[in-house]
């Protein structure tokens, strides 16, 4: 038994017919963490899942929780509960016996299952609709009884699949607080499973990327947002700016210089994974790094100054989105408004502006591939030109 | 809404329903009311109705013969709607979990019998039963019956030939409704622990009740009313009510005594049929609370 691990995944593939949909994936999820799943529908996420879960055998490769290989186990020999997408209520029974139901079925004393709904009802504040059937209560309601379900048996590990994708905005962002809760109180492991970036990077400890059935990055949502190890992973979490080029320069350990076909000038870049000179680069840059003035700032030797045209300008309250042309990019920049001053100079339609950033801001990557474009121009509105 | 208003709707309906109401009392009230009718006529001497009323007919019901045939009708039927609905559940479930190409196909093989007429199918099934028959030989190869033994001209066969004639009856409803059930539900009863077998039975079962309730219907009433089966691969002590109307209609030309047993058999149908509305109506409030 390893005390370290709450789920083990060790080199699992699952194939259907000829489409490969979970590709030689390898995991290890701690104890009491919650991991997310992140990644385009038809990545392998739900696939995994329904592998830890039971309800489909890997082909190849072993899942283990706490230790022991449960590879075998039917569902219901697994000490793992899931929360469905559709909340999978039973619709003949009531919330209480929906509830109930995990110990019904594990034949505990009448008592025990009285206190234990009693209390799962007070967790999840529903004890005034304990005799109401599932199509009398609310969306939200139902994910919490679906919640409360799971929870009733225990489990050493809860496993959610896209729990939020059938609630409104609003709700949605209530009922990630409250899941965040309900993971504090009773501190199991989650696995959660989304497409939403904006769930996994509020709610994980780590999140694993997928893409095309294999696992594109695992780390903090701070480490996936700030340094990711591909142009997908860059282009699926959050919006970003794609500079394509060369290494013209190694100026010391630490930076480059790279030429970029289509700018004026070339950039300074920060350059940790020691990328050698004449190698083809791409650099990935986050709209919201960038600084905007309609007037030449002074810029330090470690800040990189372009000089643009605004082509489009959205103002949405909290921040404002711009599209400058630099050349021969259409770049994504946008800004929060931390203050308002009547006699600042406002930015406009076809002004003539001035971008600049810190090297450090930047991301060279080393590969980079036309599937990722066409995920950004869903996922984002940063495209470059 | 004004008065006015009120009325014209409560016209537009009456107006709207009207063609129903004349077709069912023109050809199912009426002539249900007069087969009620006939059974407190007098017979008179050359098989037709006499003149003026009496309770004759309905005191000759009493006949000791009777209670045996009532009961074999009865007990047949049950067992028949059991049977059918045993096999049909499976069936439904395999066919609703079938992949979607394959679905059509096997709908096709459940209604493909009635392609062949009904007679004709229950005359085959005579010359399997027959003791030169291929089933008879085939058992009799396997050593799993005696020469002796009787397959045709019993109860079993009658129950066998019923069973096979309502099945696709049960099978449609029960798939219309298993196609409609979603099987995440019975996952999720997986995952909190049920083995299959507990997940089928409390999960898929309720799930599909109104399928189940269906095909109760639409098989024990017309097993209820059998005629042509057990008159063909049934005995002579293996009768139904079906076939005693029939002798009383034909042979005999007893019209009132014919019509008493006819009214009996609706009256012994109409009860399993408010009940089973009666459940029904409860699993679609049910089923309507949840849309």
């Amino acid at each position: 038994m390893d005390p370290f691990y709450s789920v083990e995944i060790k080199g699992v593939t699952k194939r259907f017919g000829s489409f490969t949909a979970v590709d030689q994936v390898s995991l290890a999820i701690r104890h009491g963490e919650v991991f997310s799943m992140l990644g385009p529908s038809g990545c392998g996420k739900t696939t995994l899942l329904r592998m830890i879960a039971g309800f489909e055998r890997p082909d190849e490769g072993r899942i283990l929780l706490n230790g022991v290989d449960i590879t075998d186990l039917p569902p219901n020999q697994r000490k793992v509960n899931t929360i469905f997408q559709n909340y999978a209520l039973f619709p003949h029974m009531t919330v209480w016996d929906n509830i109930a139901y995990g110990l019904t079925i594990a034949k505990r004393p009448k008592a025990e299952i009285h206190s234990e709904v009693d209390r799962m009802l007070g967790l999840i504040q529903m004890e005034d609709h304990a005799y109401k059937k599932p199509s009398q209560i609310s969306g939200g309601q139902k994910q919490r009884v679906a919640i409360a379900r799971a929870l009733i048996n225990r489990p050493q590990v809860l496993l959610l699949d896209e729990p939020l994708a059938a609630l409104d905005l609003k709700l949605r962002q209530r009922m990630l607080i409250e899941l965040d809760n309900i993971h504090d109180e009773v501190g199991i492991t989650f696995i959660y499973v989304t497409h939403d970036q904006g769930e996994a990077m509020s709610l994980s400890d780590t999140i694993a990327v997928m893409n095309r059935g294999q696992i594109a990055q695992t780390g903090s949502p701070k480490e996936i947002y700030e340094a990711p190890r591909s142009s997908f992973v860059a282009a699926f979490i959050g919006d970003t700016n794609f500079f394509e080029g060369r290494v013209s320069d190694v100026l010391d350990p630490e930076y480059s210089r790279m030429q970029v076909d289509g700018l004026p000038q070339p950039l300074l870049c920060f350059n940790d994974k020691k990328i050698q000179r004449d190698s083809l680069v791409y650099l990935s840059l986050r709209p919201e790094k960038f600084r905007i003035a309609a007037t030449r700032p002074e810029v330090s030797e470690r800040q990189n100054l372009l000089e643009g045209v605004v082509e489009d300008i959205v103002y949405l309250g909290s921040q404002t989105k711009y599209r400058i042309r630099v050349g021969e990019y259409i770049l994504a920049v946008y800004q929060q408004h931390s203050r308002f001053l009547l006699d600042e100079k406002t930015i406009e339609w076809k002004d003539r502006v001035w971008l600049w950033w810190h090297a450090d801001d930047g991301f060279m990557l080393e590969n980079y591939s036309e599937q990722d474009e066409a995920i950004m121009e869903i996922s984002g509105d940063a495209t470059p030109g | 809404m004004t008065k006015l208003n009120r009325n014209v709707k409560a016209w537009t309906e009456w107006l709207v329903t009207l063609p129903s109401l004349v077709w069912l009392s023109l050809f199912f009230l009426i002539p249900t009311a007069v087969i009620f009718a006939i059974a407190f006529k007098p017979v008179d001497l050359v098989g037709g109705i006499g003149e003026g009323w009496t309770l004759a007919t309905i005191r000759s019901l009493a006949n000791p013969n009777y209670p045996a045939i009532v009961w074999r009708t009865i007990w047949l039927s049950m067992a028949t709607t059991a049977i059918c609905i045993a096999l049909a559940v499976p069936c439904g479930y395999a066919m609703a979990r079938a992949p979607e190409a394959w679905r059509q196909r096997l709908l096709l093989l459940v209604i493909l019998p009635f392609w062949t007429n009904f007679l004709i199918r229950v005359f085959a099934w005579r010359e399997l039963l027959h003791p030169e028959g291929l089933i008879k030989q085939g058992l009799l190869a396997l050593g799993l019956v005696e020469e002796a033994t009787q397959l045709l001209y019993n109860d079993g066969a009658i129950l066998l030939v019923l069973v096979y004639t309502h099945l696709p009856f049960a099978i449609l409803p029960i798939y219309a409704a298993a196609e409609k059930f979603d099987f995440r539900l019975i996952e999720a009863a997986r995952d909190l622990g049920a083995r299959s077998l507990r997940a089928f039975w409390n999960i898929f079962i309720p799930g599909i009740s109104r399928g189940v309730l269906t095909a109760f219907l639409v098989v024990f009433i017309p097993a209820l009313g059998s005629y042509v089966i057990p008159d063909l691969v049934g005995g002579t002590t293996s009768e139904m009510l079906g076939n005693k109307i029939a002798q009383r209609t034909f042979s005999d030309r007893n019209w009132p005594h014919a019509s008493g047993l006819s009214a009996l058999l609706t009256l012994a149908v109409l009860g399993p049929m408010v009940i089973t509305l009666m459940l029904q109506g409860r699993v679609r409030t049910r089923a309507g609370d949840r849309a």
